[in-house]
């Protein structure tokens, strides 16, 4: 096994993109990251996608995506599970590089949401649960979400309010990234009048319907440097299940996949979540950015929301999160996220995070498909 | 839901139409056939007897198409006195009066229609329970 290092980054913003294709959002962030690794010789393209059978009508995205940006002949192959796509995408490529199979690869997350009518795209989302056992039954991606928010509120005596902080610090780092969707501050009472989509989970709970892409480079740490002045190098990447129904959890409010990946990272990172300068997590919804700081060690189990409370997820707080936006501020372009979230922990690592700049050397990643069916961790370390 | 999927479903929609591991014990709620306790073969039928209680719940004012006629409707966690959990709709409920423990039983019910043209989906949905005691 080599180790594997992040030599060029890429991405587009976070919009409603009625310009740009599918494949023009893909391309776009192929080559700003091809060009930010100095067009080092590519030999494979993964892509991490959820929606675009659905939502454009178009399988066979690798090969499309390759061809348009000037790759044609070159190894392609798509990665899905779910919202977990983008960073199963990069999974395939570290393993890819890893293995010593291929040396330079590009990996890219691409999702093309706002063609479709609403109503349409809440259908495709579904399509991450349990298709004869949940969403036969009408039940939104959202209204998951609430049940497992309805049940943490009981069992934890939280109100809805505790959850604030969440998308308010979301919305305040994303004021900072050019790239985000949002540029917007959001206040507490407006989280406390947002109307409901599922109730305990409103719409300033959950992460917006959206257009992106984001890329990066990666081949062995040994070679990087003839690339990058500046690589960011990959000390952990797993990958965990668990059902994907939620009335086929053992324990419902608690993210068996993602804790079982997180330990997985820690041991192949020989560190633990006290070594953690940052922690990009799925804030799809705010529930999960409760149980996802649970799963991954930051609190104990019912305390994550107290993380959010007293102010610990903040840029200067003890594990600062969603540090350029997350899913709430930047945008959720689901099977496009896990890469975002893997380009942003990059930048903060290249120390090129701007104004949301935090000092860090150790930073995490946490991808989550569906309610928790596939949950994948990455862990990073910046090379200066 | 097209027709051969509405089919091979059938008696899960409209009998809870589990099953029970030889092995453990363990009563399944879908059919898997796989025991999740054990790992071993599960195949032995076994019909849930539909009364639970509610374990979460939501009502869903945006739903997914094909729903958008029915909300607000809720939504429930439904765990079945053999122990299994459910996802299903609430019926014959205010969705005020819905709260956690709250005793139900399953009752056949329209769970959407495919078009014009298409069959209509039965299914079961969970009511709040008529007998005292059914509560587990």
């Amino acid at each position: 096994m080599r180790q594997v290092s992040i030599i060029g980054i890429g991405q587009t913003k976070v919009d409603e993109h009625w310009d740009k294709s599918f494949r023009d959002l893909g391309v776009d962030a192929v080559l700003a990251a091809i060009q930010d690794a100095g067009s080092p010789p590519v030999e494979a393209l993964y892509l991490g996608n959820m929606l675009a059978g659905q939502l454009t009508g178009q399988e066979h995205t690798a090969a499309l995506v390759a061809d348009y940006a000037g790759y044609r002949g070159i190894e392609a192959l798509r990665v899905e599970a779910a919202c977990a796509a983008g960073s199963s995408a990069f999974r395939v490529g570290y393993m890819a590089v890893a293995s010593g199979l291929i040396d330079v690869a590009v990996v890219v997350g691409v999702e093309k949401m706002t063609d479709m009518l609403g109503n349409e795209v809440t259908a495709a989302l579904a399509s991450a649960a349990d298709a004869d056992y949940e969403v036969m039954h009408g039940v939104s991606f959202v209204a998951l979400n609430a049940l497992l928010m309805r049940r943490y509120m009981y069992e934890h005596q939280v109100e809805r309010a505790a959850f604030a902080n969440f998308a308010i610090n979301a919305h305040r780092n994303a004021m900072n990234n050019p790239n985000a969707m949002f540029h917007a501050p959001l206040t507490e009472a407006a989280f406390g009048k947002a109307r409901m989509i599922a109730d305990p989970v409103s719409l300033l709970d959950s992460a917006p319907i959206c257009d992106g892409a984001a890329a990066a480079v990666i081949c062995p740490t040994a070679r990087a440097r003839e690339f990058s002045a500046h690589p960011v190098h990959v000390r952990a990447s797993a990958v965990a299940t668990d059902s994907l129904a939620l009335h086929d959890r053992k324990d419902l409010l608690f993210l068996q996949a993602g804790r079982l990946s997180a330990q997985k990272a820690y041991a192949q990172a020989g560190a633990g979540p006290e070594d953690m300068d940052l922690f990009e997590l799925h804030d799809a919804f705010t529930i999960m950015s409760a149980l996802s700081l649970e799963a991954a060690g930051f609190a104990p189990r019912g305390q994550g929301v107290r993380l959010a409370q007293e102010g610990e997820i903040f840029l200067g707080g003890r594990i600062p999160i969603s540090t350029m936006g997350g899913l709430k501020g930047r945008g959720h372009p689901v099977g496009a996220t896990g890469m975002y979230q893997i380009v942003e922990l990059a930048q903060q690592l290249r120390g090129e995070a701007g104004k949301n700049q935090v000092d860090c050397r150790l930073g995490m990643a946490q991808n989550i498909g569906g309610s928790g069916g596939t949950i994948i961790t990455h862990i990073f370390e910046s090379a200066d | 839901m097209h027709i051969p999927r509405q089919w091979r479903t059938r008696d899960q929609r409209l009998s809870l139409m589990g099953e029970v591991c030889p092995k453990c014990g363990v009563k399944l709620f879908p059919p898997r056939d796989v025991c999740p306790e054990c790992s071993g073969p599960a195949k032995e039928p076994f019909a849930l007897s539909g009364r639970g209680a509610v374990y979460s719940y939501s009502t869903v004012y945006h739903a997914p198409e094909g729903y958008e006629s029915y909300v607000p409707y809720t939504v429930a966690l439904v765990r079945l006195e053999e122990g299994p959990m459910v996802t299903a709709q609430l019926t014959d409920v205010d969705k005020e009066q819905v709260a956690i423990g709250m005793p139900v039983e399953m009752v056949t019910r329209k769970i959407a229609e495919d078009g014009e043209d298409g069959a209509i989906l039965y299914g079961y949905k969970f009511r709040p329970a008529l007998e005292a005691g059914a509560a587990c």
